[in-house]
């Protein structure tokens, strides 16, 4: 790669390791006996995966890896070669394209069949054609949870109930087939307990951005921070041990008054804090990144880093009601929020964080997320008082990436809002 | 004398603005953007300081104290000389430089008749002109590719044909000849240029030798002036590409708002558009943007959407507008989708529909992607300034005054016939403030 | 003007008709009348005819509207559908309805309730979030609860309870006017020329805006009248439409395929008249049969999870054998997800089985038809000499 400086915190090493281990048990999984399970990250279900010692892959981290590693605009190639429509999620088509040219992992190394499909179907319409897709695929079984939307922003009791009854009687029986073990709801039960102690770390480290200057960039460096506790780790002492440091670097870094580590750098002085509201680019992430440092913006709250759990808004895996605790996780992703629940969190989100701005990234594939984002983006400027800003881009498709575009906006937003801060002034 | 200079780097021309002291318009630059950012804002500079130097020659006391009726003659004489000299130096230069690529191998076997060819052809062009820089010489445009290209091309055929030179291997010439004309900036002999020129303004008028020779001593003088040049901040689409320092640059957001607001102070809305981009801002009662929108990524309904049509008509851009005025039932676009546009059209024409009623539409359907874009950014208040290429377009202009009738009830509309230089002048305005130390946290 | 022409054009004032004035004539009739919205897809209308309400379906604006505010809420990358709806809403046109109901066919139309729920905070806004699981005592029974508080919501609205009587009533109803639909579909298939599309589908959409009992009676007069006309017979394929569930084409684009040479002899047009393959009513608590043919007979579609592998583009096939259709036109709005993720898979599948398919995409203001008309008469062309071989 061509970037020699680039700054890391020293959590980051750990993280970086996790995933490695994690890679290699899943080249060694038929080996080792150990039953590969494919998911999502909405609604995840990664403690009943590891009670039952099972190992889960993420179709979209994948491909946001292979976006990373500029990979992605050859796999979605191969998907339109294979009849898909360029105007859908490259997500999808990134991933059938990495499994048509041999299902090669983002460390290289190959990544095993699935032994199930986890199909957590949760706020997104798509994951549920994926996986159809993908059984296309696979000749392995499917466990479809089915997550009800909260159309009147509220979990009911009703729709609590119905995705218990599947996990009791579609999902742990599905488990039990395939891994050949019984279900141990005291195994659940701990795991669950350790995911409580991370996630109160990881909202220690998200709410610290409430401080100024902030020691973290909530959304760049936020999807870092979410990373173990949105995918394979969620639930292992591990992750409890990258939380604890994470927490201590970011608290140190508040205690000196330092802001946050970025690639560039840290960045020294803090002159506009933003909200921002939609996924990130992942195939110029960096150049993204660096928009944002050359004008010393740094993003206080985001809403893409609670698409695998709003742990802000005081959810906490809770062990002694495992199953409702599980319906209430999945029910509370964050796409599975209407959008006057939407509209209100980014509004409080600007106000309890002090923010100068807002910006939505508006993603081309991911309608779950975009639909009604410029009705969001109005009603928050009505409510805050705050002009927002608004871009275009993809997830991991480059040809949806125009650089100049995209800092064209940036700069012009954040030239007003400095032309602002100078009236006010 | 001091000034500051707004210089407005767009996708399809390169404006620039000069201000004096007293933040008046001192002179004004355009240029098309070519390739090369940096000639443009070059160039675009070097003309907004001619401009300036006429203009300041024209507040000079000896030329008011020319009888009104005689002054406009002389000015228009004295431009139209000067244009001409500057014309004919950079014919000059085509000719050396088609003179010199005439060395590839390409031109092997024709060399010398190709020479020929060019001698004869550049003679013809210089012998036009006088009379293309005449007070009724019909000139396309102000820019040296349009004037000098397409007659010199016109010129070039019968002549290879007499010659036996292959037609297309002059054309490739030429094309190659222009770009290196275009892309270096012209060394500027204002002096010796409009001195040339004054003996021709001042021919054939009534003025006697004294008052000739006050005004020849006063364009001297106005032709030596040092104009220093205190701040020099740069907009636009290109403006990343400008060598300027980072403080120096600002958005064109901003530059529109600000340029709008000293045009017409009580506007509180403005649309822009432009080649690339449609862009919606408001700002308020001091010219500060308050919130603004662009087109999304997709460039639909900008003006180069016009430049698709007009070149699937094969016509000018600048004469859809006139024809769509003529529309008696528009017809109802759907797409304006840039790339769809040309086969929309093509079959529209096909089903026998009237060119007229098709343009109507097309302007309609570009101005209702404007109207979303305004609704977008919060609205038209009042005043409503409208800026950017497409607001010299009446049929444009038309459509939009229909529909915010019809969507926001009664607006004031703006439009400045230099509307296409209120980005330039938004950015000179910052740049005085700039210049004037004032603390800018940009 | 033959009878057939007189109820079509009835029809097509209806379709038309973007100010709704048949809605809003029928709510004026009597006081404290209700009309419920509900986009593509599927609702049960049962409930909202129950309550004494008139269920009015929202299929978009069609080519005529100028979409102006619309646009304001939308990416490029959106299909036009929400676009027509917004425009609609904001510029008044719905303002006679006192609720609507979005059916979960996919995010954009998911997300178009929230944005409904903030720009007519007074009126009644559903998502119908019909179960993915068809097992009776988990999705069985969460949809049970879901129609039961619909039920409630809408007796709320309306003052008064809806009891069991009405929703039964109501359910004989629509499936009086499913039949109907069905055998308007089969005369299609069987007499194409006599009962063109174009005609199948003003008639259908006709239902979108009337009350059942009147549709009802227009569908059986037009089917009456349709075979009485005299109206030649044409060397046209028979072709079956795939995709077009949700955003609407226009009009004049089934009318290209039908002058490009093709009889459709089936489509997935307006589901909701057809979800159902057999009758609803059954004895018993009504909200369980409706429940009962949810889970066991709701038509194949892309925002249904099929839950067994396998059997993807199976009803399809099945479809084009009973139609005994020449070949399938894959057309499916612009960035519409359900139908273009679905269309590999059907695809893949239709091709296992031999039978020819072309595909396109349009929106629901396609103005460009020519390229549609031409593809189609290719199509219809090859499919021909295909058949003939």
């Amino acid at each position: 790669m061509t970037a020699p400086s680039v700054h890391k915190e020293p959590s980051m090493a750990r993280q970086k390791e996790m995933i490695s281990q994690h890679f290699k048990k899943l080249t060694t999984a038929h080996e080792s006996g150990k039953k590969v399970v494919y998911t999502f990250v909405p609604g995840n279900l990664t403690e009943l995966m590891l009670s039952f010692d099972c190992l889960p892959v993420h179709p979209e981290i994948n491909a946001l890896q292979s976006g990373m590693r500029k990979k992605s605009a050859g796999y979605i190639a191969e998907a339109e070669r294979h009849g898909h429509s360029e105007d859908v999620c490259t997500y999808v088509k990134c991933d059938i394209g990495m499994l048509k040219k041999g299902n090669i992992g983002p460390t290289g190394e190959h990544i095993p069949p699935p032994d199930l499909l986890l199909l957590s179907y949760t706020g997104c319409f798509t994951f549920m054609k994926w996986f159809e897709l993908l059984r296309e695929e696979y000749d392995c079984p499917v466990a479809m949870l089915h997550v009800p939307y909260q159309g009147d922003g509220e979990i009911t009791d009703d729709m609590r109930e119905y995705v218990i009854r599947q996990l009791r009687e579609d999902v742990i029986p599905k488990f039990e087939e395939v891994t050949g073990q019984a279900f141990d709801i005291d195994r659940l039960k701990d795991l669950l307990a350790s995911s409580a102690r991370a996630e109160d770390d990881l909202v220690t480290v998200l709410e610290s951005a409430k401080h100024r200057p902030s020691p973290i960039d909530a959304y760049f460096g936020g999807v870092y921070y979410i990373g173990p506790i949105f995918t394979a780790f969620r639930g292992t002492r591990e992750a409890e041990a990258y939380y604890r440091e994470l927490r201590e670097e970011v608290q140190e870094r508040m205690r000196v008054g330092a802001g946050p580590i970025t690639p560039e750098g840290p960045l020294e002085k803090e002159r506009f804090r933003l909200v921002v509201e939609g996924p990130p680019n992942w195939t110029h992430f960096r150049e993204f990144w660096r928009m944002f440092h050359e004008e010393g913006a740094v993003v206080v709250a985001s809403t893409y880093t609670k698409v695998g759990g709003v742990y802000d808004r005081g959810f906490r895996h809770d062990p002694d009601r495992p199953f409702e605790t599980l319906a209430e996780y999945c029910l509370g992703c964050y796409t599975n929020l209407n959008l006057p629940t939407r509209t209100d969190m980014i509004s409080k989100y600007v106000e309890d964080y002090s923010a100068d701005g807002f910006l939505i990234n508006s993603i081309k594939s991911c309608n779950s997320f975009s639909a009604g984002q410029l009705l969001i983006l109005r009603e928050v400027e009505e409510r805050t008082g705050i002009p927002g800003a608004f871009v275009e881009t993809d997830l991991v498709d480059p040809r949806y990436f125009s650089a100049s575009n995209v800092k064209n906006r940036l700069e012009s937003y954040f030239q007003m809002l400095a032309q602002k801060q100078v009236q006010a002034s | 004398m001091r000034g500051v200079i707004g210089i407005d780097l767009g996708s399809t021309t390169t404006k620039a603005i000069v201000l004096d002291e007293d933040g008046r318009v001192l002179g004004r630059g355009i240029t098309n953007s070519r390739s090369n950012y940096d000639v443009a804002c070059a160039v675009a500079r070097n003309e907004a300081l001619i401009d300036s130097r006429f203009n300041l020659f024209r507040s000079r006391a000896a030329f008011e104290s020319v009888a009104a009726g005689a002054r406009d003659g002389i000015m228009q004489r004295l431009e139209l000389g000067f244009r001409r000299e500057q014309y004919s130096g950079q014919l000059d230069d085509l000719q050396a430089a088609c003179t010199e690529h005439l060395t590839g191998p390409r031109f092997s076997k024709v060399r010398d008749a190709a020479q020929g060819v060019l001698e004869s052809s550049f003679a013809t062009l210089r012998s036009e002109t006088r009379a293309l820089f005449s007070e009724t010489g019909a000139r396309r445009s102000n820019f040296f590719r349009d004037l000098a290209g397409s007659r010199l091309l016109e010129i070039m055929e019968p002549c290879c044909r007499e010659r036996s030179v292959p037609f297309d291997l002059m054309m490739g010439l030429y094309d190659k000849s222009i770009i290196g004309v275009e892309n270096h900036v012209p060394e500027v002999t204002f002096e010796s240029n409009v001195m040339c020129a004054m003996g021709d303004a001042l021919e054939g008028g009534s003025l006697d030798d004294i008052r000739s020779a006050a005004l020849r001593a006063q364009l001297e003088d106005v032709a030596r002036e040092t104009l220093t040049e205190a701040c020099v901040v740069g907009t636009g689409y290109g403006r990343a590409r400008l060598p300027f320092p980072r403080e120096n640059i600002r958005s064109e957001i901003l530059c529109h708002g600000l340029g709008a607001h000293a045009m017409f102070p009580e506007t509180r809305t403005v649309l822009d558009i432009g080649g690339q981009d449609t862009k919606a801002i408001q700002v308020d009662a001091d010219g500060i943007v308050e919130s603004f929108q662009m087109n999304d990524r997709c460039a639909a309904g900008c003006g180069r959407y016009l430049g698709y049509i007009a070149d699937e008509m094969n016509m000018g851009v600048q004469d859809l507008g006139p024809m769509a005025l003529r529309a008696k039932t528009p017809v109802k676009i759907n797409s304006t989708c840039t790339v769809f546009a040309g086969a929309e059209l093509r079959d529209r024409l096909a089903i026998g529909q009237r060119r007229e009623d098709i343009l109507g539409g097309l302007h309609r359907a570009m101005i209702l992607r404007a109207m979303s874009l305004l609704a977008r950014s919060g609205g038209i208040r009042d005043e409503f300034t409208f800026t950017g290429g497409v607001a010299n377009n009446e049929a444009a202009v038309k459509a939009l005054e229909c529909l915010v009738q019809e969507n926001y009830g009664e607006r004031h509309l703006n439009i400045s016939p230099d509307s296409i230089y209120t980005g330039a002048l938004g950015a000179a305005l910052f740049a005085r403030r700039h210049a004037e130390g004032e603390k800018e946290v940009a | 003007m033959s009878r057939v022409a007189d109820i079509v054009t009835t029809c097509e004032e209806l379709y038309e008709d973007l100010e709704f004035s048949a809605c809003r004539a029928w709510k004026e009739e009597a006081p404290g009348r209700h009309a419920i919205g509900y986009l593509p897809m599927w609702v049960p209308r049962e409930i909202i005819h129950a309550a004494g309400m008139l269920p009015v379906g929202i299929l978009g604006g069609g080519d005529k509207l100028e979409i102006i505010r619309g646009d304001a809420f939308f990416q490029s990358y959106i299909c036009h559908l929400p676009r027509s709806v917004i425009e609609l809403v904001l510029k008044g046109n719905l303002d006679f309805l006192d609720g609507c109901l979005f059916p979960s066919i996919c995010d954009i139309v998911r997300n178009l309730s929230g944005m409904w729920q903030l720009l007519r905070p007074d009126t009644y806004v559903r998502y119908v979030d019909v179960p993915q699981n068809f097992e009776p005592d988990r999705g069985g029974r969460f949809f049970r609860t879901e129609l039961r508080k619909l039920i409630d919501d809408l007796g709320g609205i309306a003052g008064r309870p809806v009891t069991d009587d009405a929703l039964k009533h109501s359910i004989e109803l629509y499936d009086e006017n499913r039949r109907l639909i069905r055998e308007l579909y089969d005369r299609r298939s069987a007499v194409p020329w006599l009962v063109p599309t174009s005609e199948v589908y003003l008639v259908q959409r006709a239902g979108m805006v009337l009350p059942v009992e009147a549709h009802n009676d227009l569908v059986r007069e037009y089917l009456a009248a349709a075979e009485m006309d005299d109206r030649p017979e044409r060397d046209n394929s028979r072709v079956v439409v795939s995709g077009a569930f949700c955003e609407q084409p226009p009009l004049d684009l089934i009318r290209t395929l039908e002058r490009a040479g093709c009889y459709v002899v089936d489509d997935d047009f307006m589901l909701v008249n057809r979800w159902f393959a057999q009758d609803v009513a059954r004895p018993g608590d009504p909200v369980d049969a409706l429940v009962t043919a949810f889970l066991e007979q709701g038509i194949a579609n892309p925002a249904r999870y099929e839950p067994h592998a396998g059997t993807k583009g199976q009803d399809l096939i099945e479809c084009v054998r009973r139609r005994d259709a020449d070949g399938i036109i894959f057309a499916a709005p612009s960035f519409c997800d359900p139908a273009l993720l679905e269309r590999p898979m059907l695809q893949k599948a239709v091709e296992a089985a031999g039978i020819p398919s072309t595909a396109f995409k349009y929106s629901e203001n396609t103005g460009q038809l020519q390229p549609i008309r031409e593809q189609a008469g290719t199509f219809s062309d090859s499919v021909k000499l295909w058949s003939s071989v």
